[in-house]
């Protein structure tokens, strides 16, 4: 084919992989590329790598920070498998990355950055950019850094601060190759660096540059050009997991007319949500940081019987030592939302990576039979609607509720299409009214078997709870053995009547298939994308994603019961299908686990997938 | 110091907050007198019935809830202090009184008790101090004296004890005020003055459990030391005890000492005046250090600091922030910063 200069190639989609060292504002950029991935209406998806130390030795591996976004003009469900477009700001950050971007990928990099120290330091023998293991990629390496100082050289700024635009070529160069516009990412650097206009106009010519280069070198041989994606009327805007589980939250104590009360201690990858709704005051929101994980949901139980929704975050460890408040919580039958941020355990485990594989703990973890509700949100837009459930639930059900999320999840970003919270469900407390002739603080709701809540400050209702053992109806303290058998299965039945109050689970994909697969919670996008890719290339399989796991919807069972083969797929041993083949022991499930702090990949599951759709 | 609440319209009397369950500590507990006087107390403040809450972690004296007519919530070990802020910042107009015994707010809620101290919700703290733990039967606690035999130091304790009011004092905590289980009077007087103190009331009462640790407090309380050994703290008073109250404190050099008046030409007006608001703790820790047979022990109210409740601070915030916030409803909010329109 004669090639004409700058041909604009149409693509579907594409995921790029922005690469440095922490401090080249790697996020920045990423951040910056999704706002006009956003303006170009393309739908997306983000997940931040950050590096586990924050001030790693500089120009180390362990001092990458990277950033990547899967665009495109279809439904995008996951931040990309492999990238096609690396940019790469120094050794190093090419050295940690060349396993996740494809055999073909174009790569990006500041050939200033390579000098022999830097060679060094990433742990490089020779200059990979000479020593031919690139072949294959077309590498793209201009003197940033230079260049980046020629572009400022008319302003009066030193090179060490002009230097912090460096980033901004890179863009200017990603920017050229997807036939961007600036003026987003102008107006950006505008309020951003209000007070700085020296800065602004540093970005700004930097940013041009690297544009201009891409251009006048022909870096590229083509330019890529991306369509809108078919997104329904409404405004939209790019969310991460935590800041919608927050906002999700926040929306529920306004559908409720509750005040919300978090009361939390920062652990990774879990932290933001209290970040978030530190901020929120003039919503009545209260923020406490507690001294531990266990002040934090004792503090936020008290809240709760003082009548405020009652929310606390953590991650893994700090849910182990919310056990035994937990158990508090079951026994006293108060509303308490626990946001459980998974992450790599045990212990410490893998801190900023991402595993479901605190489920067990989330269903088993207390002293006593125990029950409480467990959800799990599937997509960094879905923690909104979850949040908002596991508020509504527990408020209404008189019970603690575990949601699970994810460091995926929470650190993921993708496109959100704004709701009109007054079209959200009303939340409905039952909240005694005073001198109520009727009360007794262990009487129950017929249909849900809740009991009431008499919220001290309250005339004519003065009563005591606690962890004793509580007498049916009055809930006095007792010890009666029949007592104590019944109060456990009205806990538990109270627990599963949840079910009739949830939507039933949904099937994606071929309902006649034999096959069936099962996935639960941030898995969604990846099991999403390998369902709908199977069934355009023909496969007959259907996918069941699971969101409500305790109680399980009630048609599980008549769903399970169409398919001739299950296969649950989880980032973990086998938490979910163990449970499944304890709660539905007729069905014969097989698994499918990965435990590397990684999530699944497209490509794995469709072979995995097919392997099975051809047993 | 006057009370902030009007009592004419409510009169209540004891009976309002005498609850019908069957009180079940040991005959001779010092936790019935202790009970006794919060009777006393509550319906004295002006408080409504339904504003008051009991809140306890786990012990004999974290029963304690079950006793009164009020609201009141049994928790788990050593995390009373933790309920009782969530109660007290979701709901600052509640009157809450915490119950925790030694075992309970010094060894497993250790970390609660210091940070409640630091924190300064608006709430009343009633440490029972047996210095054992009654519950399960007799084992040494954070606060039981070295060399001390129980079930779990059977060749004596090898432990140096806290002393609550030195480590509330360290924690920064503004108000500290101790008492004995034998005197309902003194009792009802210092809780009282814990209820009008506004922040973290804590008060330690030296209690007995006749069955584990009987007689522990014996020296400060018995009939025939207790003059001695006894020195109750008003402000603006000097330090003064004894039978004949002829006995007195004097700050020599940096430490304190126990004189007589008339010897040694000491007069009145060497004695130490007490000073509960003094905000430097250092003569407040003196104090709460004594221990006979050298010193008297301390009693009444050592340390009472004016200081912001965190309850206070946190609404007053919340008061602030709906003025200057741009978001009046959470709809401002998920429409805040980048956002984009599809039509
Ligand atoms: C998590 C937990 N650990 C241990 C216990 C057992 N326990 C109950 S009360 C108590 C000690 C009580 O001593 P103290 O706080 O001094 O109260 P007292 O009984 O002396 O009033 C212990 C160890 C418990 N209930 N919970
Ligand atoms: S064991 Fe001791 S503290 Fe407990 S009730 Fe009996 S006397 Fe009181
Ligand atoms: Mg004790």
């Amino acid at each position: 084919m004669t090639e004409v200069k700058n041909k604009i190639i149409e693509l579907k989609n594409a995921v790029i992989r922005f690469a440095g060292d922490s401090g080249d504002g790697m996020q920045l950029t990423g951040n910056l590329f999704s706002d006009s991935t956003a303006f170009a209406g393309n739908d997306f998806a983000t997940f931040p790598d950050y590096p586990a130390e924050i001030r790693a030795p500089q120009g180390t591996v362990a001092g990458v920070s990277g950033f990547q976004i899967h665009f495109g003009s279809n439904d995008i469900h996951t931040s990309g498998d492999l990238a096609d477009v690396l940019v790469a700001m120094n050794p190093a950050s090419l050295k940690a990355n060349m396993n996740w971007i494809t055999k073909d990928a174009i790569i990006i990099v500041d050939n200033d950055a390579f000098t022999e120290k830097n060679i060094t330091k990433a742990g490089y023998e020779d200059n990979p950019l000479s020593d031919g293991s690139l072949n294959g990629h077309l590498v793209v390496n201009g003197p940033i850094a230079t260049l980046t100082k020629n572009a400022v050289s008319e302003l009066d700024i030193d090179n060490k601060s002009a230097q912090k635009s460096k980033n901004m070529f890179a863009l200017g160069m990603i920017f050229y190759m997807f036939n961007r516009d600036f003026t987003k990412t102008f107006s950006f650097f505008e309020n951003k660096f209000k007070s700085k206009p020296l800065v602004v106009e540093a970005n700004k010519l930097v940013l041009k540059a690297g544009y201009h280069y891409a251009d006048t070198i022909e870096a590229f041989v083509n330019t890529y050009k991306i369509d809108p994606a078919p997104l329904n009327k409404g405004t939209y805007r790019n969310v991460t997991g935590n800041l919608a589980t927050s906002w999700g939250l926040l929306a529920a104590a306004e559908r409720s007319g509750l005040k919300l009360f978090i009361g939390s201690y920062p652990i990774t990858p879990a932290t933001e949500i209290l970040q978030e709704l530190a901020k929120h005051k003039q919503f009545s929101a209260i923020s406490l940081q507690a001294e531990d994980e266990i002040a934090g949901i004792v503090s936020t139980l008290g809240a709760s019987f003082a009548g405020a929704l009652p929310v606390t975050s953590t991650s893994g460890p700090g849910l182990s030592l919310k056990s035994e408040a937990l158990g508090l919580a079951v026994m006293t039958e108060l509303p308490l939302v626990v946001v459980d941020v998974q992450r790599g355990g045990p212990s410490t485990g893998l801190p900023t990576k991402s595993e479901q594989s605190d489920l067990y703990q989330a269903l088993f973890g207390r002293n006593g039979e125990a029950p409480l509700i467990v959800l799990a949100a599937s997509s960094p837009s879905d923690c909104f609607y979850s949040a908002f459930e596991a508020v509504k639930l527990s408020v209404e059900h008189m019970t603690p509720v575990i949601l699970l999320t994810d460091g995926s999840l929470a650190n993921g970003s993708e496109v959100f299409k704004i709701p009109k919270v007054s079209d959200l469900p009303k939340i409905y407390p039952p909240i005694v009214k005073e001198n109520d002739p009727d009360f007794q603080s262990y009487k129950r709701d017929e249909k849900k078997l809740s009991r009431p809540w008499a919220i001290p400050g309250t005339k004519g209702l003065r009563h005591r709870i606690g962890g004793l053992e509580k007498e049916n109806i009055t809930g006095n303290v007792s010890h009666s053995p029949e007592n104590h058998e019944l109060m456990s299965r009205l806990r538990e039945e109270k627990v599963e009547r949840v079910s009739n109050f949830i939507v039933n689970q949904d099937i994606i994909g071929d309902h006649d298939a034999d096959t069936l697969v099962v996935s639960w919670g941030g898995t969604h996008g990846v099991m999403l994308t390998a369902v709908e890719q199977l069934l355009d290339e023909g496969h007959s399989i259907a996918l069941a994603h699971f969101k409500h796991i305790k109680p399980l919807p009630k048609n599980a069972e008549e769903l399970f019961s169409r398919y001739e083969k299950i296969l649950v797929c989880e980032i973990n041993l086998g938490q979910f299908v163990n449970y499944l083949r304890m709660r539905l022991p007729q069905f014969t499930y097989k698994q499918y686990n990965k435990i590397q702090g990684l999530p699944f990949t497209v490509a794995e599951l469709k072979k995995e997938f097919i392997a099975l759709l051809n047993e | 110091m006057e009370s902030i609440i009007d009592t004419t319209k409510l009169e209540l009397t004891k009976k309002d907050f005498e609850s019908d369950q069957m009180v079940k500590w040991c005959p001779g507990c010092g936790d019935h007198a202790i009970l006794k006087s919060v009777e006393n107390v509550f319906p004295e403040l002006g408080i409504a019935k339904e504003d008051f809450v009991v809140v306890s972690g786990i012990g004999c004296s974290s029963r304690f809830p079950y006793y009164m007519n009020t609201y009141g919530i049994h928790g788990i070990h050593g995390r009373a202090a933790a309920l009782a802020t969530g109660i007290k910042i979701a709901n600052p107009k509640l009157s809450v009184w915490m119950i925790t015994g030694d075992g309970d707010s010094m060894a497993i809620g250790g970390n609660h008790f210091i940070h409640v101290a630091r924190r300064n919700p608006d709430i009343n703290i009633l440490l029972f101090n047996n210095k054992i733990y009654g519950l399960t039967k007799g084992q040494y606690s954070p606060t039981t004296p070295k060399g001390s035999k129980t079930k779990t130091s059977p060749q004596g304790s090898f432990e140096q004890p806290f002393n609550p009011g030195e480590l509330v004092m360290g924690a920064r905590g503004k108000f500290f005020a101790r008492v004995v289980d034998t005197n309902i009077k003194m009792m009802t007087q210092v809780f009282s003055e814990a209820a009008k103190h506004k922040g973290a009331s804590i008060v330690e009462i030296l209690a007995n459990c006749v069955i584990f640790n009987n007689k522990i407090h014996g020296l400060i309380t018995s009939r025939e030391t207790k003059v001695d050994n006894q020195l109750f703290l008003e402000a603006g008073k000097p330090m003064r005890f004894g039978k004949d109250n002829e006995k007195g404190i004097i700050l020599n050099g940096s430490h304190l000492e126990v004189v007589t008046i008339g010897e040694n030409g000491i007069t009145e007006d060497d004695l130490l005046v007490h000073n509960p608001e003094r905000e430097d703790s250092g003569i407040h820790i003196m104090l709460a250090n004594m221990m006979p047979p050298e010193f008297p022990a301390a009693l009444g109210v050592i340390r009472s600091v004016a200081a912001p409740t965190v309850e206070e601070l946190i609404w007053d915030s919340v008061e602030h922030e709906k003025e200057v916030s741009p978001y009046k409803s959470v709809d401002d909010l998920l429409n805040s910063g980048s956002t984009w329109t599809v039509d």
